[in-house]
């Protein structure tokens, strides 16, 4: 559905996105997880005919992103990451706006839209300015579906908000995704990579990774160790000195050890005891995106 | 209200016209605390904080701040806090030094001080060679740990953090963090605000902020078991559901 | 279509519902023109001046207490000779002199008409003007009285002698450059803000990824303030004609058509404005420096362009409205035809397909 073959692209000589390739099949919810600056947005906004590649090429559903913009432009549906609705106008008026624009109506794609809509639909005379987070964000994703698409793209369309309106996002995310709607969705919180069929892992315009979360994890390589409760700051230069220890590093109120050989939950207690650390709740734990994201940045560098 | 206690208020709340953006909120953080005040966008965090650094006027309630307080003494407390936000804190047309130099020339360092401080600060952030490089040209990640160092440049009792980690890439946000326990090690009091949910179980103690209000307060491991979740996000979830 | 219209239906909302902006650009207009209008017609109540009365009869002094009996006009202090009227204007002592020559009443009874010079201070068109016509209206006043019905009517010819300004150029210029001021601030200044505003607010970018033609969403943008802007104008003209009695001498029709274009001219402008910046702060900036001050000093409106300095005068020919006050006072004023001012319509068109040629060639299809 979606086809990027070494697209590149620079501002003023800063490179924003550094060949790239990947493609992402019909139906699936495809995740860009990275943080600010990584290129998620300049990708979104090659991928909606919005920027020009300076290099490579890319094709959505059969058209090219560059040469057919004005057909593909019809297909498409778009978040951008600032809410970028008109705040003066209401709710309703917004979305028949858009429908307006598509050459639609509400009524003809309402069921499209309905889980999502009728969620907001009894603020429909409220001005849209005057909309919390999580309904900006509704009523954002019914105007980008109004004139059903076929591949919708959502830049960064939880950061903020709030943890019960994220997680209703991603569940109304899903329903499309089971509707047959093809997502490419971007975020910066490493948590959501779990959510998506398949994400790109990416940092300064670079790919790390391309899989399924759980082949992510898989691949992570390294052994984990977790010392739970706050064992005290000042032993983490200790242990990260101690033997075999490739690194040390605060994980919310654990400390988090990588080995880089396989190595026995005694011997883990053993070097940590050597350095002064009680290691008596020592545990393998199973990595995070987010430490696999972390590993990948350190090999890179 | 202990007389060791960093911070303290009592019913502190702020409207604006009909709005209430801080709806009776009390609570204490003691001396070298790591204080997490979370919340989404728009939950009254940041109006919050601007409370306590002197920035605003409450409409109602009582409060002190590194035994000040927060209505009267607003000008003590300044000198005795720092603070940094995720929106505005360096000035991306000078370079490293400079802005290190202004900083600290704002809170009355002697140039002898300014110059041992700026090369402290640049070593613990290992930024020695770039000390001469515009700002605006650094990765997000290395600005916010210049900020932060500049907001410590002083010696503060206590520092304000306003969503410092935003955006940030998970490493440095890591090592972020690292510099915070660091900071609350040798005894500075540390009070943040995130919408990380994650980011909670770094510190000591949190707040959990929805629509004005403080509706959990606690350890994170205290506000688990209190929720009996696994992660905060679930203890988010489970409460703002409460509401 | 339909699509364009409701982008339209859009654009005449964010208009109404900013009423703050809408009431300014509707108040505006009104308190320019009464500001001006006033500030002129303040001046004519009680202008000082002197009669110099060589015929000394009856009659010329029945006409001079006439004169001042009026309230526009009082008796200046002075006791003057002919000789000394040139130092009295240039000192600004009097606003106009009535001379009636020796021959006046023997004229004016054997052979039914007499003449009367009128010198007046043109430096200040306006008034001039003003108390030229008040002065021969009371002097109209009195032959009308003198003459029976079954006589052959008297006749008073007063020449005027227009000193310092002999051709009158900015009579009444108050309407025709408030219109012109008015038309550029609406057309080009909240074009440009509003399209600029687009841009900030992100909204752009999603306007563009959708099937909607750049080409459409800006004139769908422009549709409004070209009512607006013609709204405006219209009522300026009726302020202008009913309170201060400036005359609209030629066709209304062609003053309606030269309006729409020289607004379209401005529209253009502002569209162009636009595709250049990105913020609305900018646009405004630009608005205001490139386009209101050149409008309001360079144009003739306030200061003749005769008076420049040559550089200025040149560069005035690069100010739209300055061909514009050209026209309007043309058929306003003067009552003239589009043959009088073909070439000055001509430049304005110029100006529009430059400026709509430009702002095509500027216009982004994506976001860089």
């Amino acid at each position: 559905m979606i086809e990027v073959k070494n697209i590149s692209k620079s501002y003023a000589g800063i490179s924003a996105i550094k060949d790239i390739t990947f493609t992402v099949e019909k139906g699936k919810l495809f995740g860009f997880i990275g943080p600010d600056g990584a290129g998620k947005t300049t990708l979104i906004r090659i991928l909606t005919t919005l920027l020009l590649p300076d290099k490579g090429e890319a094709r959505v559903g059969d058209l090219d992103v560059v040469d057919d913009f004005k057909k593909l432009r019809k297909s498409i549906g778009y978040m951008p990451g600032r809410f970028s609705l008109y705040e003066d106008l209401s709710v309703k008026e917004n979305l028949s706006l858009f429908a307006a624009i598509f050459g639609t109506t509400i009524e003809k794609n309402y069921h499209l839209i309905e889980d999502i809509y009728k969620q907001i639909e009894p603020f429909r005379n409220r001005r849209a300015g005057a909309l919390s987070g999580g309904m900006k964000q509704k009523l954002a994703l019914s105007c980008a579906m109004i004139h059903a698409p076929e591949v919708i793209f959502l830049d960064e369309p939880t950061t903020g908000v709030d943890p019960v309106s994220r997680k209703e996002f991603w569940q109304m995310l899903r329903k499309l995704k089971d509707a047959g709607i093809t997502i490419l969705v971007s975020t910066p919180y490493m948590d959501e990579a779990a959510l998506c069929d398949e994400v790109a892992l990416i940092q300064d315009g670079d790919v790390l990774q391309i899989d399924s979360p759980q082949d992510i994890i898989e691949s992570y390589g390294n052994m984990l160790f977790s010392i739970p409760g706050h064992v005290g700051f000042e032993l983490i230069d200790r242990l990260r000195k101690a033997d075999g220890v490739q690194n040390a590093y605060l994980f919310g109120e654990e400390i988090r050890m990588v080995f880089k050989e396989t190595i026995e939950q005694d011997s883990v207690q053993h070097i940590v005891q050597s350095v002064g650390v009680p290691g008596e709740l020592i545990r393998p734990v199973t990595p995070t995106v987010e430490d696999c994201f972390i590993q990948l940045m350190q090999k890179q560098e | 209200m202990s007389k060791q206690d960093s911070i303290w208020v009592e019913d502190l709340t702020k409207r604006f016209g009909s709005f209430t953006a801080v709806d009776s909120i009390s609570f204490q953080v003691d001396p070298g605390e790591v204080f997490g005040f979370l919340g989404a966008n728009g939950a009254g965090k940041s109006t919050a904080m601007k409370m306590l650094c002197g920035l605003l006027q409450p409409t109602s309630g009582i409060g002190e701040v590194a035994g000040f307080n927060i209505r009267k003494e607003s000008e003590k407390i300044k000198k005795k806090i720092g603070y940094m936000s995720q929106k505005f804190s360096l000035y991306n047309d000078l370079t490293i030094a400079e802005n290190i130099q202004f900083y600290a020339g704002i809170y009355g360092l002697k140039s002898r001080e300014i110059r041992e401080k700026s090369r402290l600060l640049l070593d613990q952030i290992e930024l020695n060679t770039k000390a001469d490089t515009y700002v605006g040209s650094l990765p997000l990640g290395w600005k916010q740990k210049i900020a932060f160092g500049v907001a410590m440049i002083h010696n503060p009792e206590i520092i304000f953090l306003d969503e410092p980690t935003g955006g940030v890439d998970p490493l440095t946000r890591r090592n972020f963090w690292e510099m915070i326990r660091q900071a609350a090690y040798q005894g500075t009091t540390v009070f943040v605000t995130t919408h990380y949910m994650d980011e909670a179980e770094y510190c000591d103690r949190i707040s959990m902020m929805v629509d004005g209000r403080i509706e959990g307060l606690g350890s994170p491991a205290d506000l688990k078991g209190e929720f009996e979740s696994k992660n905060m996000d679930e203890v988010f979830l489970k409460l703002a559901r409460a509401t | 279509m339909r699509r364009f219209g409701s982008f339209v239906q859009k654009e005449f909302y964010h208009i109404f519902r900013d009423w703050r902006t809408l009431l300014i650009l509707i108040g505006m207009p009104v308190a320019q023109i009464l500001l001006f209008g006033y500030a002129i017609t303040n001046e004519i109540q009680e202008a000082e001046i002197v009669i110099i009365d060589h015929s000394k009869t009856p009659e010329s002094r029945e006409i001079s207490s006439r004169i001042l009996e009026s309230e526009y006009f009082r008796q200046s202090n002075q006791m003057v000779s002919e000789a000394d009227l040139e130092t009295l204007f240039r000192r600004g002592k009097i606003k106009q002199a009535v001379i009636i020559p020796a021959n006046f009443a023997r004229d004016f009874n054997t052979m039914g008409r007499a003449n009367l010079q009128v010198i007046a201070d043109a430096s200040d068109p306006n008034t001039a003007n003003i108390t030229y016509n008040y002065t021969s209206s009371i002097v109209q006043q009195f032959t009308v009285e003198k003459t029976d019905v079954f006589s052959i009517p008297y006749r008073i010819r007063v020449f005027p002698v227009m000193m310092y300004n002999p051709e009158l150029k900015g009579v009444f210029l108050f309407v025709p450059g408030t219109i012109s001021v008015i038309l550029m601030l609406i057309s080009a200044m909240m074009t440009s803000i509003s399209i600029t505003r687009e841009k900030e607010l992100g909204t752009m970018e999603i306007l563009l990824a959708t099937p909607m033609a750049p080409v459409q969403i800006i004139v769908a943008k422009v549709i409004p303030y070209l009512f607006l802007a013609l709204f405006n104008a219209f009522g300026v003209l009726v302020l202008g004609y009913f309170v201060f009695k400036v005359p609209i001498e030629g066709s209304l029709a062609l003053l309606l058509g030269e309006t729409a274009l020289f607004v379209t001219t401005a529209l253009s402008l502002g569209i162009f404005i636009s595709s250049r910046t990105n913020s609305q702060q900018v646009a405004l900036m630009a608005s205001l420096m490139g386009l209101m001050l050149p409008t309001i000093l360079l144009s003739g409106f306030i200061f003749p362009i005769e008076n420049m300095p040559v550089v200025l005068q040149v560069i005035s020919n690069i100010v739209p409205a300055k061909w514009f006050i050209v026209i309007i006072k043309g058929i306003m004023i003067k009552g003239q035809g589009i043959e009088y001012f073909w070439k000055e319509t001509l430049v304005l068109v110029g100006f529009t397909l430059l400026f709509v040629v430009l702002s095509i060639k500027s216009f982004k299809l994506r976001l860089s």
